[in-house]
């Protein structure tokens, strides 16, 4: 009997700490999968960021760092430099990745670093309470930004992928969504080629993965995998960006 | 038959980087600031002869978290800075005392507050001893007086750390890291060095043939973090009864005795050499350990009925309130101190220790 669906040894059996409707589960479940399927879990180390994702490493069944929050890069590019035999990969939020880590992040993608970094983007701050992210779109009304985004003010949102697809030395970047069932499919292709670059040694490689947070965003689960489908992947559009 | 070892000129930033070599440093990452900048050049230039890694940062708080990767992966990793740098690295230094790993962090102290200027100083003493970022932890602070002993002292920095799983510090100041001297190299300490190292099985290597590891501090569950701390706690109190360093000349008989460290250490031996050679009772206790603070040995000397205690260092009055605790009010207790460019002189000493005799 083949069997076609089965829990990824990689993700351990336990109940996470996600509210109703995030994507962290989804994230979590595709990077399992992928490891699961390339056979690579006894030789993954990942960087769990500061965030909701934080306690990532609850959930994985590998090799887990943690890393102060932005720092995760800085923190792979060591860890990848001493066994380079591994498979390192950094998960970040819009805050981690694109706030207050954008330095190590340019710079790790500037030095080319053979890592892969599956950036959740979820246009809001989901651990200390729905503040503006660097990705909150305009209008949005945020915790801090009560009377919605004010672009003369706040700026606009970060493109960090679009940025990040300018350095030579970056070798893959895709935006994904997790808001339908063929979008969840086409990004755990996208993950997958991400972790298959860096065994090929092909360099930096980046997968945004657009992710829902209905508790942050205000919305029911289903309204907000809309505010996707319909505003969000407007503002950042999906597909291969370099 | 006694080989004679060579004896190298060089400055105090190179004998850092050379002693960390031989003690088996396999990682460095840095960014450029004065007065340790030959320290970083050194390490790009021979890390790689040794097989290890080197990565010039683009922040010192990039550079103090690839060293957190780097001791979390297995090997030996430093990093080296000067005040302002240390500073930035603090967030950094606290995540990596949480995770309880090793590495060394060596500071080459200049003047501050502020972006202060590039001069020697002793200022920073509060932040190596106190914690110097979040949260109650101490890192193991060595302050060499030569360019010998820092190189001779790498070696124990890195073993203490990995024996501990705390940091190490290197507290030097300008005139350690510039001055050049002639150093041994290739001292019996430094030929073991590094051959013989505490296994890491906490390591993050990839999870094959064992359960996966976590390196990690947070603990989000009720009572976890207590516990940790009170592991972390532990750990202090055993480094504090261990680990206890520190240089004494002619304290025995001594009715006043000098506490200084480092290069205030050198020179303050200088000034008790030209008492004794006139006959004044004048000794000093030069701290190796600055944390642990050699307690044991400043205790001992307050056993005496009659005995005061002169400190004197290159900042405002640092070290001073920890010599002050372990005499606890039972002699007295006086201090001269310059710092910002500014280096207390020998005569002005001179007179703080007559002054005392008295």
């Amino acid at each position: 009997m083949e069997t076609l669906y089965s829990h990824p040894e990689s993700l351990r059996r336990k109940l996470t700490h996600y509210c109703a409707g995030c994507g962290h589960g989804i994230a979590h479940r595709l990077v399992s999968e992928v490891v699961d399927e390339l056979k690579i879990r006894d030789k993954v180390i990942a960087i769990a960021p500061v965030g909701c994702a934080v306690i990532a490493y609850d959930y994985w069944d590998f090799d887990c760092s943690e890393a102060a929050h932005g720092r995760a890069m800085a923190v792979a590019t060591a860890i990848k430099r001493v066994h380079p035999d591994a498979v390192i990969f950094t998960y970040q939020g819009d805050g981690d990745l694109a706030a207050i880590g954008t330095n190590e992040t340019i710079h790790a993608a500037n030095r080319g670093e053979n890592i892969t970094a599956i950036f959740i983007n979820n246009a809001i701050y989901g651990m200390t309470g729905g503040q503006m992210a660097p990705t909150t779109l305009p209008h949005q009304k945020t915790a801090t930004t009560v009377h919605g985004r004010d672009v003369a003010v706040h700026g606009h949102p970060l493109h960090i992928s679009e940025m990040l697809a300018l350095l030579p030395s970056v070798y893959s970047v895709e935006r994904v969504s997790l808001h339908n069932p063929a979008e969840i499919m086409k990004a755990k292709k996208a993950v997958r080629q991400a972790f298959v670059n860096q065994l090929e040694g092909k360099g930096f490689s980046l997968v945004e993965i657009v992710s829902p947070c209905p508790t942050y965003i205000g919305k029911s689960p289903q309204e907000t995998l809309r505010w996707i489908s319909d505003v969000m992947v407007k503002e950042f559009p999906l597909g291969k960006i370099k | 038959m006694m080989k004679t070892l060579p004896r190298v000129l060089m400055s105090g930033n190179d004998a850092i980087a050379l002693g960390a070599l031989e003690a088996g440093c396999r990682f460095y990452a840095g960014y450029p600031i004065t007065p340790q900048n030959e320290l970083i050049a050194y390490m790009s230039e021979h890390m790689e002869e040794k097989g290890g890694v080197f990565v010039q940062a683009e922040s010192e708080l990039a550079a103090i978290n690839m060293v957190y990767g780097a001791a979390a992966a297995g090997v030996r990793a430093m990093t080296s800075s000067s005040s302002p740098g240390i500073s930035l690295m603090q967030e950094g230094i606290s995540y990596i005392a949480g995770a309880q790993l090793p590495c060394v962090i060596v500071n080459i102290m200049r003047g501050g507050p502020g972006l202060g200027n590039i001069a020697p100083a002793q200022s920073d003493y509060f932040q190596a001893t106190r914690g110097g970022g979040h949260g109650d932890y101490h890192c193991i602070v060595l302050a060499p007086a030569t360019a010998q002993e820092a190189y001779d002292l790498m070696n124990q920095a890195f073993d203490l750390s990995d024996r501990y799983r705390t940091p190490s510090i290197i507290l030097g100041d300008g005139f350690l890291g510039q001055m050049m001297e002639p150093v041994v190299v290739g001292s019996r300490v430094s030929r073991v060095a590094g051959k013989k190292q505490i296994a890491k099985p906490w390591a993050l290597t990839g999870c094959a043939g064992r359960n996966p590891n976590v390196v990690h501090s947070f603990r989000m569950q009720e009572g976890d973090l207590e516990k940790l701390n009170l592991l972390l706690q532990k750990n202090y109190a055993c480094i504090a009864a261990r680990e206890q360093r520190a240089e004494t000349f002619f304290v025995d008989d001594a009715r006043v005795i000098v506490v200084a460290y480092g290069t205030m250490g050198r020179i303050a031996q200088g000034v008790v050499k030209q008492l004794r050679q006139r006959g004044v009772k004048v000794g000093l206790v030069r701290p190796i350990t600055l944390w642990p603070f050699p307690k044991k040995i400043i205790e001992g000397c307050c056993a005496r009925r009659s005995v005061s205690f002169v400190v004197t260092e290159m900042s405002y009055g640092q070290m001073v309130e920890d010599v002050r605790l372990c005499v606890n009010g039972r002699h007295a207790v006086t201090f001269i101190g310059r710092a910002a460019g500014g280096v207390p002189e020998e005569a002005a000493l001179i007179r703080m220790i007559r002054k005392a005799l008295r």
